[in-house]
């Protein structure tokens, strides 16, 4: 079946500017690109005598002297990395325009997996977030801004403050005087300072490569926010970063050991990821080289597996019973996070987490991304952030539990406006996974889970990994929470705000816009045009 | 205060006068001090709390009322005959006055709390009693609005200028110790008499100049701890957070308002650990509490007044003193009106709080 | 040496106080009364430290621990060394559920029965390689998801005609060995599993490991080899490699 399968993309060489310099042959690492010859194997059929030697003759300049660059068009997975460094621009890669019998049920996509699965028999993997064209809340809702009554504040040139801090907190403050004034009499649980409310979100070494995971280190580093080593472990590499990195404890508990808890800023439970709700993990043995090894602490080659639950967490109270042997292990010095994907029940869930002892906790959207999952999963379980992040804020204010845990949203920020717009909704911060990916140069081919990635990013291969700079992606990196934290700012100015706490939460800064009443119920916010 | 960043067409005037030596006076140089700024109301609303007007019932809380219908009455009447022992019920005396609309029918009642229960279970004290019965009222009996709940004060307000409402009230028959006014230009609110200010929780009142960016999330706080907001206005939440944070948490007052008008980051790494720790402590646990925006405001309880500033000074706030007077206001004018040859007189700075306070040993 | 009563102690302070006496160098601690307090040894890390226990420890007991050794005389509980990094767990007695989840090193030994998903995820990397040692029974998904280590399960004083484990014997199982004095029963076999003698190898490792049992249980070495042994190793370590489509 898979031979009948039609490319999804043809791979356009424009062959008057293409120099046969063989740069996109050599890199793409799907091996869709290949020499051809076929110029000279036609001019061979004409000669019929002393075809031996002549052929001797072309074979030696054949080797010399590519004829044209061809596209095994089925290979391709339409990640531009030849695109990008065709010195010619001569590549250009364009949907196959193949048509298909007009079907808004049966829509192409529907059909070329059914071919592949009735060839294989197996599951359909795919990498990064769910694709569909499911309902963005984020993009049906509006903010506010300040006209006369209230004024607008200047970003540039008034102070305006975005440092957050992720932990837990009690209701209340007990002062003692003391000489000089008041002094504090309670002691705040453990927590971790951002300058800006966005963090890097788990993303495993095994599932990303090292220099990937350097390039966000580096950058947690210099923009005073916290990257996660995923569950991956912590390679060597990292430490000098660690303190401002969350240690991930998942199902597989790879690369776990007192060290690990202790290096890290925050130690975070991971329970379950957007992209694949209530599903485990598993990286193949083929990307588990010497450093994936030496981290993971498991043998090269072996399939490192994450069960689907926590096999010490059955239910509520042993999610507390194992947040509280890590802080035993770290002395109740670390904050503790617990990562839950958004499903049906989020609100309580969290609810429950909160009680149960987390100091964060991590929301990961539908559209939260993955290295793999089966792809029934990824495109059809789960729900958007906005709506959960909105249940969740909500039901903990009205539990009174609210000030007990800082909460985390991810899956799917695309912008600024969506950072504001959760913060919004309620989130402490906000996780950019995708984003990041795409800063480092992701072209979401959604190819994360064959180890080919051409930027170097989703893969092991030596040859692929040397393609990302650390130091560059880092650099990129620094570069997009920057901008993002200058527009922010500027949200926040035109909000008439110069500190993020106040718009946290705030969903009166809100309107929907084209929602229906249920939705804007969920979300707690009003319809535009409805005033204060 | 940079030019430029107060210059919005909108606003109050807020004015206040506190005799630090517990001296009495009657309604008319407060009255005085807040038509001087005339031009920042537009006759939607104006109002004034005095202190220290009842002493004969000192220990009686004062309840003041507005009804809308006889209906209204009868049904508060009946609700504090149940839960209060009702020392004495009359109508509040008023003039006729020009400039003002329709009035509602003004009660007032000097009552004691009979019980140590609502109906959402036991309160802690007298206070809260007081609170939860103002707030069912309020919310349930429709038509009935208690606007004044404290001892020995009261608050007289109402749809109008401010000079008209003191005349309607006959200001100038009462005596207090500390005195406070409003003069209200609402862009967008009906002009219902409850929603007048200087809006009463208990003895504590609040008048504000501005509009709080930051009403949305103090709003959702202040519900978490089951306060309901029902004038949604930001008077309303400066009047709660200081209930919250002074009344209920225990932060000493000085902190209270420099957690509402909390310091910079960049300013708390400068203190000392002292202080870096209350600093960012205080931000964290009450971030929500913060106010962000334009605000001038005072905020009064029985013995203190309290001038306070935002955090970058976006609305103008003057102090001054005269002999046994401490008198704030929006206009520097506003003072001198009242006393001409101010001893002393200041600006508030950003994010500044000044506290008056009766002096020691003065009961009222 | 330091003798703690632990009678109605939280184990918040149970476990501040062991850790600063092992700050301030002491090494022997014994606590009595011990009776559900979690968390014994949790993230300890110091090759000196020996703890005795009496009574029941709570949950968790060992997690995350580097090196202490532990001596409980009575049964414990469950999630006993969790993702345990080295170290000695010595029970005189039985315990529960998912015993030395995720363990990638040290030795757990366990005297009596053991419960469900015993050995569940255990793993090693070179020379950590993490041994768990059962004198009575195992419940059901012994050495599930099994990546590296060595379970062994002796099955001794048991009831006639009792199994020696439950179901799902080494399911999903990719690394490591289970070896069993005694022979299970084929259905109860997880898929990813084959059953073998022992060899040399085997032996070479198994020998030192039944003495050491037989040391701490006070058995006879003798009696306890003289029994049939098999092994379980995994068929494949990339169990699904053909679950997905590429
Ligand atoms: S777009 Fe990517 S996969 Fe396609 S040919 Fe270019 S490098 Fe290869
Ligand atoms: S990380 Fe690499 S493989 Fe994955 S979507 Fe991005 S470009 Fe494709």
């Amino acid at each position: 079946m898979r031979n009948y399968l039609p490319p999804e993309y043809i791979v356009h060489i424009d062959q008057d500017r293409c120099r046969r310099c063989g740069e996109c042959v050599r890199t793409c690492a799907f091996g869709t690109l290949r020499f051809e010859h076929g110029a000279w194997r036609q001019a061979m059929s004409v000669f019929q005598h002393g075809r031996d030697d002549l052929e001797r003759v072309f074979d030696r300049i054949r080797d010399n002297v590519p004829d044209r660059v061809a596209a095994d068009n089925k290979k391709c997975v339409q990640c531009h990395y030849c695109v990008a460094h065709c010195p010619e621009g001569a590549i250009s890669i364009q949907p196959n325009p193949l048509a298909y019998r007009g079907n808004h049920h049966w829509e192409p996509h529907h059909l070329k997996n059914i071919w592949l699965q009735a060839e294989t028999g197996g599951m359909v993997l795919t990498g990064s977030g769910n694709d569909k064209a499911y309902f963005s809340y984020f993009d049906h809702m509006v903010l506010d801004a300040c006209q006369v009554t209230n004024p607008s504040i200047d970003p540039l040139r008034e102070p305006m403050e975005l440092r957050t801090y992720l932990g837990s907190l009690p209701d209340a403050l007990e002062f003692e005087s003391g000489p000089e004034g008041p002094v504090l009499k309670t002691r705040l649980a453990p927590s971790v300072r951002l300058d800006t409310p966005l963090v890097f979100p788990a993303m495993s070494y095994g599932a990303i490569s090292l220099n990937a995971q350097k390039a966000l280190a580096k950058a947690a580093v210099s923009c005073g926010i916290l990257m996660n080593t995923g569950e991956g472990g912590m390679h060597e590499d990292l430490y000098p970063y660690a303190h401002r990195m969350v240690v991930q404890v998942a199902s597989g508990r790879f690369g776990v050991n007192p060290g690990y808890l202790r290096r890290g800023a925050v130690v975070e439970i991971k329970i379950g990821q957007g992209a694949k709700p209530g599903i485990g993990g598993h990286l193949p043995g083929e990307k588990v080289d010497e450093g994936v090894s030496q981290t993971r602490m498991i043998p090269v080659g072996s399939d490192a597996l994450s069960p689907a639950p926590h096999h010490d967490i059955y239910s509520i109270e042993d999610l507390s019973q194992l947040i509280f042997a890590l802080k035993e292990a770290t002395e109740y010095t670390k904050p503790v996070s617990v990562k839950i994907a958004a499903v049906h029940n989020v609100a309580a869930i969290a609810s429950g987490i909160a009680r149960a002892g987390a100091d964060i906790i991590t929301i990961d959207g539908f559209r939260g991304g993955t290295g793999a999952t089966p792809l029934a999963i990824r495109d059809h379980v789960g729900i958007p952030i906005e709506m959960a992040l909105a249940a969740v804020d909500d039901r903990l204010r009205r539990e009174g539990i609210r000030n007990r845990v800082s909460l985390v949203a991810s899956g799917g920020i695309r912008h600024s406006g969506d950072v504001a717009k959760a913060i919004a909704l309620g989130a402490d911060a906000v996780a950019i996974g995708t984003a990041a990916l795409i800063a480092m140069g992701c072209r979401l081919c959604q190819k994360c889970y064959t180890g080919n990635c051409n930027w170097g990013i989703a893969t092991q291969k030596p040859e692929l990994t040397a393609r990302l700079d650390p130091d560059r992606a880092a650099e990129n990196l620094a570069n997009l929470i920057r901008g993002w934290s200058l527009e922010l700012k500027e949200i926040l100015g035109a909000l008439g705000l110069n500190s993020v706490e106040s718009l946290r939460g705030s969903r009166l800064r809100l309107r929907g816009v084209g929602l229906s009443d249920a939705d804007l119920q969920v979300l707690g916010i009003r319809n535009a045009g409805v005033g204060a | 205060m940079r030019e430029g960043m107060v210059r919005i067409p909108s606003g109050c005037a807020i004015s206040g006068i506190i005799s630090t030596k517990g001296i009495r006076f009657n309604g008319e140089a407060i009255n005085r001090s807040i038509a001087c700024m005339h031009e920042r109301s537009n006759g939607l609303g104006g109002g004034f709390v005095a202190y220290g007007i009842y002493p004969e019932y000192r220990d009686l809380y004062a309840l003041h009322l507005m009804y809308e219908t006889p209906q209204a009455r009868g049904e508060t009447e009946e609700y504090l005959h149940k839960h209060f022992t009702v020392h004495q019920a009359e109508l509040i005396p008023t003039g006729n006055a020009t400039g003002i609309g329709e009035a509602p029918a003004l009660w007032r009642y000097f009552v004691r709390p009979e019980r140590k229960e609502t109906e959402n279970g036991p309160v802690r004290d007298n206070d809260d009693y007081v609170t939860a019965s103002v707030m069912t009222i309020n919310s349930r009996i429709h038509g009935a609005f208690v606007f004044s709940s404290g001892r020995n004060m009261g608050v007289f307000k109402g749809v109008g200028y401010p000079e008209d409402i003191a005349r309607f009230f006959r200001l100038e028959e009462y005596e207090g110790y500390m005195w406070v006014a409003h003069g209200r230009f609402p862009t967008n609110t009906p002009g219902w008499w409850g929603g007048a200010h200087p809006l009463g929780v208990l003895d504590w009142s609040v008048v504000h100049n501005g509009e709080v960016s930051s009403y949305g999330i103090n709003k959702r706080y202040l519900e978490m701890f089951a306060y309901r907001l029902e004038l949604q206005t930001d008077t309303e939440v400066i009047a709660y957070l200081f209930d919250l944070l002074h009344r209920r948490h225990g932060v000493p007052l000085d902190l209270v308002c420099r957690t509402l008008t909390a310091p910079f980051w960049k300013d708390i790494d400068r203190g000392d650990e002292r202080e870096r720790e209350v600093y960012t402590a205080l931000r964290r646990v009450y971030g929500s509490a913060m106010l962000n925006g334009p605000f001038s405001v005072i905020v009064a309880f029985n013995g203190t007044m309290i001038g306070l500033n935002d955090r970058i000074k976006l609305r103008p706030m003057v102090c001054g003193r005269k002999d046994h007077f401490t008198l704030m206001g929006s206009e520097e004018s506003a003072l001198r009106e009242v006393a001409g040859d101010l001893d002393e007189v200041w600006h508030i700075r950003a994010g500044e709080r000044f506290i008056a306070r009766l002096e020691e040993g003065v009961t009222v | 040496m330091l003798r703690i009563d632990a009678a109605g102690v939280h184990y918040r302070h149970l476990n501040e106080q062991i850790r600063e006496t092992v700050r301030a160098g002491e090494t022997v601690l014994v606590l009595d009364n011990v009776n559900g307090q979690r968390y014994i040894g949790t993230g300890l890390e110091s090759d000196q430290v020996r703890i005795t226990i009496h009574g029941v420890p709570g949950n968790d007991l060992a997690a995350f621990m580097s090196g202490p050794a532990i001596t409980v005389w009575g049964n414990a509980q469950d999630g006993v060394s969790n993702t345990m990094n080295s170290g000695t767990v010595v029970v005189h007695g039985g315990a529960g559920d998912v015993l030395g989840y995720g363990m990638r090193g040290g030795k757990l030994f366990i005297r009596g029965d053991v419960g469900y998903r015993v050995g569940i995820h255990m793993k090693e990397y070179k020379d950590l390689v993490p041994v768990l040692m059962v004198g009575g029974r195992a419940g059901a998904f012994f050495g599930e998801y099994m990546a590296g280590g060595r379970l062994i399960l002796l099955g001794l004083d048991r009831p006639a005609g009792s199994p020696l484990t439950g179901d799902y014997l080494g399911t999903g199982m990719h690394g490591g060995v289970i070896y069993l004095r005694g022979r299970p029963e084929e259905h109860t076999l997880g898929r990813e599993v084959k059953m073998f003698d022992l060899d040399e190898v085997d032996w070479a490792f198994l020998n030192p490991l039944l003495d050491e049992f037989c040391r701490y249980y006070d058995r006879d070495p003798g009696r306890l080899r003289a029994a049939e042994f098999r092994k379980l190793v995994p068929v494949s370590h990339r169990p699904y490699g053909l679950l997905y489509t590429p």
